[in-house]
């Protein structure tokens, strides 16, 4: 996979100077001015603020979405600024230039990569500032730097010599900034690895933790947008008379994406934008339904172009004519929205040349640039600032709603408020795009593989997000389309279709597809071969250490192979992504309905090194149960460009009743880190689906798995 | 026309038109933002609160129903977090992006208001109104417990 990940890696920044893109590089001058203090502050690098009075702030380049960062990230740097993380603050970083995740060539929180970014960076950072302290109190002290130790936010000296990070804080600012300063080996760590409190946890139990819904500003006006059911459409005319009539109701304004209302409460502005007539040019995509985007891609898979996701192996055509047996399975993944469940909202205030933008973002110098784009100013003169997210998953690195906000702000010269309706909401997502994956195998007679054919075909979100030149390989669709088995001869191909629909990053994004797809198809090859699933994926992984024991110890911890009660049974996957391995073990009935009922699910996973232990199984947590809501019951469908699916009735992720148990084995490693935010949800639904095929011997490869799907498989 | 009840036991008045869901009155008018707006439609459970005592879905209770009642939301559990609820979410580290939490803990102070050692059912039951898109499901659970056994030691 390693070449797959360097071209995932370098992909974004290469792309965004080739086309010149959404990406906005900043910077801003002077002090980041954030520090949650009194007196003055100073700024040794971009990381750490410490203000006169002690106060030490960290800033995070990532934005909190749930997934950690304002714990994990403060965690590198106070490791080696030797500060406890009781003794910080953490902020949101602005938009800016030393805040790139270079993983990704921009600054973005995504793809599962802020710590795998920040693990070396960040402790750098707090190093240096350590570094800088105390060479300023060896100059003040006249003594040797050897002298000096610095430890929980104070300087410490021969003879009694003491003072705090504070203190010396200023003269530390005027001081070169060292570049290889000396990091702790992990094994010295006091805070990277151990379980830890997360810092946001008090104010998201009290009501004060602030998302961006809850933003208020002197003299701020609330909006509500309505957009074209069909995504891309315009306005073609509106009247507005019957809205603007309404109580509290100060403007109708059109923007860009619809029209918006503007009031003195939401709830007003709602209630009048209920009363807009809007008449529409719906475009292209009103001819699309979610029937004609499967078949738009089965076309495309038999005769699209045929992009190489890796270079092949052996001679697959060859090896699969002399096989004993042939297996070729075609697999479906539907359409899915993101539904974070904090509305799509931001907050702007656009004056003259300069605009003031708050929200929840995963991509600020996209929404600096994008604005500035939008209204011709320039990027500088953005300030933006990150709230809480409440919940991202990928739809919050899109810019729709920033600039809407400040398009709003703009007409009516007031700060604004925007807030979608949870219809909007769901109804003008970017979705992660339909796959549809056909592998072929050969079989040996004794039944293993002799050659592998994998293709999937669906829509490439980096065409759209960064323009990514087309008919070129997206390395963002090829996620876990290599497996770590040996199989001698293999074939790995990726066809783009553009179904003309709005599609966007998800949480793990292809690695659900492909996943879903590779695994069910191994499931399958074992079902032929009359051999466990287990002890089949076992056979290939010789040389494959890391695969076979997060494999080893799900099957160990889940009790693979022991007797389950009548009507139970268990399904086993496996997959890398992000620098993560992991296996899921699921153990499932069915309801008396016939759908399915997953008890528990077993995941071993090895991450690398870890930051906080305790996140870790969150995620793991997180993201199994995202990705059951995805397996077993929702999907977008559309109907003459219309999503179908307006809010959580249609489209209901899973509740407390259907969440299982879930079990954990984190392995102890002291490989580099690996991204733990999203693989889960890709794992969850091969094992799901290898649970149900298990029990009822019906195999479903279209998701969503309802009880429809398994009773007509 | 305005109308008068009890937010966290003390008066409020509201000047919105009568109509309107409680959830935007606390949110706009009262400028008490721990309540959450999630679906509009009672499906999400972000917006939960108390009226005398029971959890209702705020978003679609219209102000007028809460006349002369008593309003309880996630700012009157405890600013100093000390309610058994908010120290168990603490001490599990419930919380992941955090924005369905206000409704998660006005519907397990309901429940354990009036049932201090409830069953994996019960929980189900009374918190499956309830959506977490983050999936925190088996630490709001674990968490329920530990809250429930507290206040069975108080």
């Amino acid at each position: 996979m390693t070449e797959i990940q360097t071209s995932r890696r370098s992909f974004l920044k290469t792309s965004a100077t080739a086309t010149g893109g959404l990406l906005m590089a900043v910077n801003l001058p002077g002090t980041l001015g954030q520090a949650m203090a009194a007196g003055t502050v100073s700024t040794p690098n971009a990381w750490v603020h410490i203000a006169d009075d002690n106060t030490i702030t960290i800033l995070s380049a990532h934005s909190e979405m749930g997934q950690g960062v304002h714990t994990s990230m403060p965690m590198l740097v106070a490791e080696e600024l030797n500060v406890d993380l009781s003794q910080i603050k953490v902020v949101d970083a602005p938009p800016g230039e030393a805040y790139v995740n270079a993983l990704l060539g921009a600054q973005i929180t995504g793809g599962s990569t802020s710590v795998r970014g920040s693990w070396e960076k960040l402790r750098v950072a707090g190093a240096q500032v350590r570094e800088m302290l105390v060479s300023a109190a060896a100059a003040e002290w006249k003594v040797d730097r050897a002298q000096i130790k610095a430890d929980k936010g104070m300087l410490i000296g021969p003879n009694g010599k003491k003072a705090t990070y504070g203190a010396m804080a200023a003269a530390a600012s005027k001081l070169p900034v060292p570049e290889k300063p000396a990091i702790k080996d992990p094994k010295d760590f006091r805070i990277v690895g151990k379980r830890t409190k997360r810092v946001d946890t008090p104010a998201k139990t009290n009501g004060t933790a602030e998302f961006g819904i809850d933003v208020k500003l002197p003299g701020m006006v609330y909006a509500t947008i309505v957009q074209c059911p069909v995504i891309g459409g315009k306005v073609k005319s509106f009247d507005g008379a019957q809205a603007k009539a309404m109580p509290g109701v100060q403007a109708v304004v059109q923007v860009s994406d619809g029209v918006a209302v503007v009031a003195d409460s939401w709830w007003r502005a709602k209630k009048a934008a209920e009363k807009l007539s809007i008449q529409w040019d719906e475009g292209s995509v009103a001819s699309i339904s979610d029937a004609s985007m499967l078949e738009g891609n089965r076309a495309a898979a038999k005769s699209g172009k045929v992009i190489p996701i890796i270079a092949s192996k052996g001679d697959v055509a060859k090896a699969i004519q002399g096989a004993a047996k042939v297996l070729e399975a075609e697999y479906i993944s539907p359409m899915q929205s993101h539904s974070p469940l904090e509305p799509m909202n931001f907050t702007a205030h656009v004056q003259g040349n300069k605009a003031l933008l708050i929200g929840p973002t995963q991509f600020q110098q996209g929404a600096q640039g994008a604005v500035a784009g939008a209204l011709g100013l320039k990027p500088e003169d953005i300030t933006l600032k990150t709230t809480f997210l409440g919940g991202g998953f990928g739809r919050r690195l899109e810019l729709d709603f920033v600039v809407q906000a400040a398009e709003i702000s703009k007409a009516v010269g007031k700060p604004v408020k925007l807030v979608w309706t949870r219809e909007e909401d769901m109804t003008h997502d970017y979705y992660r795009p339909m796959g549809v994956n056909h592998l072929k195998a050969g079989l040996d007679a004794s039944g293993m593989p002799v050659g592998l054919h994998f293709k999937v075909t669906s829509q490439s979100v980096t065409q759209r997000a960064f323009g990514l030149p087309k008919e070129t390989l997206d390395p963002f669709m090829a996620e876990a389309a290599v497996t770590g088995y040996n199989v001698p001869n293999t074939q790995h191909d990726l066809v783009i279709h553009d179904t003309g629909f709005r599609v966007g990053y998800w949480r793990a994004v292809s690695h659900s597809m492909n996943a879903f797809a590779n695994e069910s198809f191994v499931d399958e090859m074992a079902k032929a071969a009359g051999q466990d699933p287990y002890a089949y994926r076992m056979k290939m992984l010789e040389g494959k250490p890391r695969y076979a024991n997060v494999l080893k110890l799900a099957a160990e911890k889940a009790g693979w192979g022991k007797a389950l009660p009548k009507g139970r049974a268990r399904g086993i996957a496996l997959m890398e992504g992000y620098d993560s391995y992991m296996a899921q073990v699921a153990e499932v009935s069915l309801n008396k309905d016939g759908s399915v009922k997953v008890h528990k699910v077993t995941v071993a996973a090895d991450v690398g090194h870890m930051v906080n232990p305790d996140t870790v199984e969150a995620q793991l947590q997180s993201s199994i149960i995202f990705g059951m809501g995805a397996v077993l019951k929702h999907q977008i469908t559309m109907k003459n460009g219309r999503v179908q699916e307006t809010n959580f009735a249609a489209y209901e992720p899973v509740r407390m009743y259907e969440a299982p148990q879930i079990d954990i084995v984190l392995v102890k490693s002291t490989e580099k880190p690996g991204g733990i935010g999203e693989p889960g949800t890709a794992v969850a639904a091969p094992a799901i689906a290898n649970a149900v095929a298990a029990l009822t011997g019906k195999r479903v490869r279209r998701l969503p798995l309802t009880a429809d799907a398994i009773r007509q498989a | 026309m305005s109308v008068n009840f009890q937010v966290n036991g003390k008066p409020a008045q509201a000047h919105a038109e009568t109509d309107t869901p409680l959830l935007w009155v606390l949110r706009d008018e009262l400028g008490m933002t721990g309540t959450k707006f999630g679906c509009g439609a009672a499906l999400c459970g972000a917006c939960t609160v108390h009226v005398n005592g029971e959890a209702v879905r705020s978003c679609q209770t219209p102000v007028s129903a809460v006349a002369g009642k008593k309003v309880a939301t996630v700012e009157g559990l405890s600013a100093k977090n000390n309610h058994p609820l908010q120290v168990a979410w603490i001490k599990h580290d419930v919380p992941q992006c955090g924005y369905c939490q206000s409704g998660q803990l006005m519907s397990a102070a309901a429940l354990l208001a009036k049932n201090n050692n409830p069953s994996d059912a019960d929980i189900d039951n009374a918190m499956s109104g309830n959506i977490c898109r983050c999936g925190t499901y088996p630490r709001i659970r674990a968490a329920i417990k530990d809250a429930a056994a507290t206040m069975r030691k108080a």
